[in-house]
């Protein structure tokens, strides 16, 4: 059952708000659609990569003689073909980045410092000779002790990562290099004055694994790079535009000789926000003088891409008998993998952001390990904090007797609320959606035996950025449109459905595409869940510019100022004094004298898109135990979350259930399994167990909306806080059925079977 | 490395190729063929992008040699639509948004077409284990299921 | 690589026999075709055995069932009279992995692929099934139980094919079962399976059983005890919880990235008792 509240609002539009077909939809059910790896091109090699087997060696020597004269091979690439970049931290959306360590994780230099990293990259006529050309290399490495966990990491005497690494956020700044590359704190009043007025305290250390984003289509480009130096890249991606500034920025090419077109792209979730193989297949194509089509395959996927941290993560909240919440702190330690830039700083962030707090503080540490460095991933670092902020408050509310939603409630941030992390909140919808939670029938239906039943709620901060849209008034009043943010969950439709509404045309007057970077300005990457809120807002400026002209237009052929012309349903009408003066005309109409009255008619919007705005969530989770196994089933699911305004339901909906599934399997299964010698085990779809349709119940959402007053039609960005609620609903839930609290994810049957036999032995078990 | 000749049926239409003993049907399919619909997700059998059918049985076009296909008969994505007109299940994925990046979609629509078949009023829990091999990491499963009943149901005149 | 499709047992014997380098053979694929691609092995000769007739037919004999060892777990499932005398070995069978896989996947793969967690081997052995091996020597047959030694290890000479199995007549009163325990509900390998077959006297007492563990030990297990308590005389209960302790001594797993030592000894336990429960019912209903 899918509801949405406040649906009122949205019944002044003719688009906003319906759920129509996709534009782009014909083309992914007839497999039409082309991916990344879907482009062949006249005479292209095959690139491969060689990564280490080592998850921490020193590269003494790298011989690429053997592979180089193999027959077939045409190019050779290693650390040798890509200069060194200066160390310096440069803001990326939600993450940041600096070119050296990003020069050094596409194509080892010094050390490799995870399993699976780049050595080498071959580029030959068939995918046998590339791979037996791999076989050829000799690498002289001296294999380093290595450090996979987090705490261990941290502590003195570990096995260093980067041998210059002194600490940030830290005064004075320590004299010894560590694998802790920046502190961070946030917070306000004083915790301790606070905890002081407690009448209750709940503190727990809890543990999270290091998950993948799990994209079923894999890293995959085709580059070419012509004689002049001309390069163009076929990528499947977040962000071209990206790809083009790292590629340009890594391979020391100016960017406007680079183009970039986005694939269809098969998934991302963040972890396509970043370069891995397109520096690597410019350069192969750059020595071999044709182009290079490199694919990814899941083994490669799963060892040098994503994913996003695991982390240790300590939580204090005290509050008084009433439930007011009147202090609380946490301590975040979150693996970087092997570069700095884990997104603790988001994660410390977003740890209390739900909640109206007048002592608060969050200290966070980003520490360096032997494994992939991590990539973005929805809502990158909250779901982690929150998980364990809110599974803290749960157990507050069981503790004291009082409904979960009510204690929320109690301690919710409203308009007005100083966040935790600094700035006062505009208008929000958390309230909306715990109300909603405790008037919807999941909460008061009735759990069957060995079940349980869980609430947490979930924010994402969303963000804007820059965005470049174009809209051109065709010959015959049709119009095409052209955004730069690659759409990866219905984003065409959504822009497709604003423009129609702004400028009262059917839906299939417009035809939409995403522009490779040749034809739009700079567009930051779709993520932060931004695409629909910056695109869309700039789709609605292009296409008041097309109104604009339009009206100037007939203003010209009917010989009246510009303000005597109004736009209405599709057309242009004489207004005002001159009402009725001219028949109305309609856009094609207008399209017809175009030339005539000063040449084509298109809107450009270039801007850099402010005022997004915060999205809230509750969901309710029932979870069923088998006493015997500890294996936890979800049977029933609701994700309630302000969307500020829905353009298009069907795929809000479709990101809610879609952050709730990613969500179970980070709760219930999926992990990053190492073993001692610091090899990835399971890296494969086979033992990193993603959910399956089996897995799970249909996923009910409800849509509210509190509309955001920056954007043209209210948008907020809705992507990212569906991943962030699940882990703690399941934990709340089993934690209601078994008497158990489980701090460790994920909860795999093991770890649950184990604790629930502790707890029979102790006398604390519910089942 | 002597290449095969193989000769088969790809959705109705004779087709040769040559391939090496090790390539996959998959390989075949996308890179001999040019039949890019059927996509690439792991090349283990363990997410279902690769889904056709041959000889009418659903298996994962990455788990079979191109020279197992020789005088078969091969159905993927490309064959599923009757000229200009949508399959029903086609239609019921777009009209249910039943798609969020697509890249799972001809996997599970090759899937879901070879269960109507034989199951034409499944149940949803039948639905969902048939369709257990399919991957899908955007949509939760929910718009898939209910396309693929409301497909069933349409398909069935009810 | 050379690929070989013979028509014949004695072509095919001869090829692998032949073949001085690593030669496998070729049934449903869907194990050999995902170590090939992740380069667990290399091999210079695969000899695909799906165009002999014998390993591709499910025929009725000795009041039993011969079943091709090429035969895949889809057809299992078409062929209604396997399943209503042997429902343990035919759902057993189609446990292993998703819809595609059950039109590609065989018995005779799942047991030569070498793993301890193959779901249809505890269930061939607690139904009593043997291996038709033919090989340069000519034919034998084997108790399935006697086929793998450890993992990737088989008792097979070079040369020799696993050709069919031979399911035995059912006696009066018998039923089987196979359950495994999996993290999700598909697609995952056996964390621990277990096959049970048992037979009722008039009265409902068990007089025989078999009960086989999968991934507890290096190789799928014959738990002897664990058979032999199920024929107590004691009330059901009592013997389900012998049944339990006794899944539970047969046990020396290992940890590993599906499930501790700990977890998978108290899950044999657990998943003999359920399983015992099914063969019961179905033997009263035989």
């Amino acid at each position: 059952m899918q509801e949405k509240v406040k649906d009122a609002p949205s019944s002044q539009f003719k688009w906003v708000g319906t759920r129509a077909v996709r534009p782009d939809g014909v083309d992914k059910v007839t497999g039409r659609a082309r991916f990344g790896a879907d482009l062949a091109m006249p005479g292209q090699l095959v690139g491969k990569v060689l990564r280490s087997p080592h998850p921490h060696a020193r590269i003494r020597a790298i011989d690429v003689s053997a592979a180089a004269n193999l027959p077939g091979v045409k190019a050779v690439v290693t650390r040798d073909d890509f200069k060194d970049q200066p160390s310096e931290f440069i803001p990326a959306g939600e993450m940041m980045i600096n070119y050296r360590d990003v020069v050094r994780n596409v194509m080892a230099r010094e050390k490799a410092l995870y399993e699976g990293h780049p050595i080498a990259a071959v580029a030959a006529t068939s995918t046998s000779i590339a791979k037996q050309a791999l076989k050829l290399i000799k690498v002289d490495y001296e294999v380093l002790p290595h450090v996979i966990d987090v705490v261990d990491a941290m502590q003195p005497g570990a096995p260093l990562l980067h041998e210059d690494m002194i600490t940030a956020g830290v005064e004075p700044a320590p004299k010894t290099p560590s694998n802790v590359a920046k502190r961070v704190e946030f917070g306000h009043g004083d915790v301790a004055a606070g905890f002081a007025q407690a009448e209750i305290i709940v503190e727990r250390a809890f543990t999270t694994k290091p998950v993948h984003q799990g994209y079923i289509e894999p890293h995959a480009c085709v580059a070419s790079v012509s004689e002049d130096g001309q390069a163009d890249v076929w990528v499947t991606t977040q962000g071209h535009w990206i790809v083009r500034a790292h590629c340009a920025r890594l391979l020391g090419w100016d960017v406007g000789k680079v183009r970039v077109t986005a694939a269809e792209i098969g998934g991302g979730f963040g972890g396509k926000t970043v370069v891995y193989l397109e520096p690597l297949a410019l350069a192969l194509s750059k020595k071999a003088r044709r182009p290079v089509k490199m694919v990814m395959t899941r083994e490669e996927v799963f060892r040098a891409s994503g994913p996003t941290s695991g982390a240790h993560v300590h939580v204090k909240i005290g509050a008084r008998k009433d439930g007011r919440i009147v202090a609380g702190e946490a301590e975040l330690k979150y693996q970087a993998g092997a570069f700095a830039g884990s997104p603790v700083q988001p994660g410390a962030m977003c740890a209390f952001a739900p909640y109206d707090l007048e002592n608060v503080k969050v200290v966070g540490y980003d520490v360096v390990t032997n494994r992939p460095k991590v990539a973005a991933y929805r809502a990158p670092g909250g779901p982690i904090s929150e998980f364990a902020v809110e599974s803290v408050i749960d157990e507050i509310a069981r503790k004291l007797g009082m409904d979960p939603i009510a204690l929320r409630l109690k301690n919710a941030a409203k308009q007005g609320t100083r966040a935790a992390y600094g700035p006062k909140f505009g208008p929000i919808g958390f309230v909306e959606t715990l109300e909603a939670a405790k008037a919807h029938a999941h909460w008061r239906t009735p759990l069957q035996k060995n079940q349980g039943r869980g609430v947490a709620s979930g924010f994402w901060f969303n963000i804007g950025g820059e965005t470049s849209v174009s809209l051109q008034l065709n010959e015959d009043g049709t119009l095409s449109l052209t955004a730069g943010t690659p759409d990866i969950g219905g984003l065409r439709a959504s822009l497709c459905m604003m423009a129609a509404e702004e400028l009262g045309v059917d839906l299939d007057r417009i035809r939409v595409q995403i522009g490779d970077t040749g034809q739009l300005g700079y567009n930051f990457l779709t993520g932060g869940s931004r695409a629909t809120f910056s695109s869309g807002m700039a789709t609605v400026e292009a296409a008041r510019e097309v109104i604009k002209e339009a009206c100037k237009r007939a203003a010209k052929l009917w010989e009246l100022p510009e303000d005597a012309v109004e736009y209405m349903s599709g057309g242009v009408r004489p207004a005002g004094a001159n009402a009725g003066k001219h028949a109305p005309m309609t856009l094609s109409d207008i399209a017809g004298i175009a030339g005539k009255t000063g040449g084509p008619i298109a809107g450009y919007a270039r801007i850099n898109a402010h005022g997004a705005a915060p999205s809230f969530a509750t969901h309710i989770a029932d979870v069923e135990i088998d006493p015997e196994t500890g294996k936890a089933t979800v049977v029933r699911y609701t994700a309630i979350q302000d969307a500020g305004r829905a353009i298009h339901p069907s795929y809000v909906e479709g990101q809610y259930q879609g952050g709730v599934a990613q969500g179970i399997g980070w709760a219930l299964n999926e992990e990053y399994i190492y073993g001692p010698d610091g090899r990835l085990q399971n890296p494969g779809f086979l033992d990193y167990r993603v959910p399956v349709a089996s897995d799970l119940p249909m996923i009910d959402t409800v849509i509210v909306e509190v509309p955001n007053p920056r954007h043209p039609y209210g948008v907020r960005g809705v992507g990212e806080t569906p991943i962030v609620p699940p882990m703690a609903a399941i934990a709340n839930a089993l934690a209601d059925a078994t008497g158990v609290r489980f701090t460790d994810l994920p909860m795999s049957p093991p770890k649950v079977l184990a604790a629930l036999d502790e707890a029979r032995a102790a006398g604390t078990a519910k089942m | 490395m002597a290449k095969h000749h193989i000769a088969a049926v790809v959705n109705g239409d004779p087709v040769e190729f040559l391939c090496e003993p090790g390539d996959t049907l998959l390989d075949v399919l996308r890179d001999a063929l040019g039949l890019t619909g059927t996509k690439e997700g792991c090349s283990t059998g363990d997410c279902g992008a690769c889904s056709v059918t041959v000889d009418g049985r659903l298996v994962c076009a990455c788990l079979m040699l191109g020279v197992e296909a020789a005088g078969t008969s091969i159905g993927t994505i490309e064959g599923m639509a009757n000229g200009e007109e949508l399959h029903p299940l086609q239609r019921k994925f777009l009209e249910h948004a039943a798609l969020q990046c697509g890249i799972c979609t001809p996997g599970f629509l090759v899937a879901a077409k070879s269960l109507l078949e034989r199951s034409p009023d499944p149940t949803e829990t039948e639905v969902r284990y048939w369709l257990a091999g399919n991957l899908c990491r955007c949509t939760g499963y929910d718009k898939i299921v209910r396309a693929v009943l409301d497909a069933a149901a349409e398909m069935r005149g009810a | 690589m050379r690929y070989e499709a013979p028509n014949t047992l004695d072509q095919a014997v001869a090829l692998l026999a032949a073949e001085l380098g690593e030669a496998r053979v070729l049934a449903g694929g869907t194990d050999l075709l995902v170590q090939m691609r992740t380069d667990v092995i290399d091999p210079v000769l695969l000899v695909d055995i799906k165009g002999i007739a014998e390993t591709r037919q499910i025929r009725e004999e000795a009041g039993g069932f011969r079943i091709g060892a090429a035969v895949t777990g889809a057809e299992l499932k078409e062929y209604p009279r396997l399943g209503s005398v042997w429902p343990g070995v035919v759902e057993a069978a189609n446990l292993i992995g998703s819809t595609q896989i059950q039109g590609r996947a065989t018995m005779g793969g799942n047991l030569c692929n070498g793993s301890p967690a193959a779901d249809s081997v505890p269930a061939l052995i607690a139904a009593g099934a043997r291996a038709s091996i033919v090989g340069p020597q000519g034919r034998r047959d084997v108790a399935v139980e006697d086929v793998m030694l450890a993992p990737r290890k088989l008792s097979l000479a070079k040369g020799e094919i696993v050709a069919s199995f031979l399911l035995p007549a059912k006696p009066p009163r018998t039923g089987d079962a196979y359950l495994r325990f999996i993290p999700r509900t598909e697609m995952d390998i056996a964390v621990v399976g277990c096959g049970i077959c048992l037979t009722l006297d008039a009265r409902g007492a068990c007089t025989a059983a078999r009960v086989s563990l999968g991934a507890v030990a290096e190789r799928p297990l014959l738990v002897a005890e664990a058979a032999r308590v199920l024929t107590g005389n004691e009330a059901l209960p009592v013997l389900l919880q012998k049944l339990d302790a006794a899944a539970r001594a047969a046990c020396r797993p290992i940890d590993d990235k599906r499930g501790t030592k700990d977890y998978r000894i108290k899950v044999a336990g657990v998943l003999a008792r359920r399983a015992a429960q099914i063969a019961y019912q179905r033997a009263r209903e035989s």
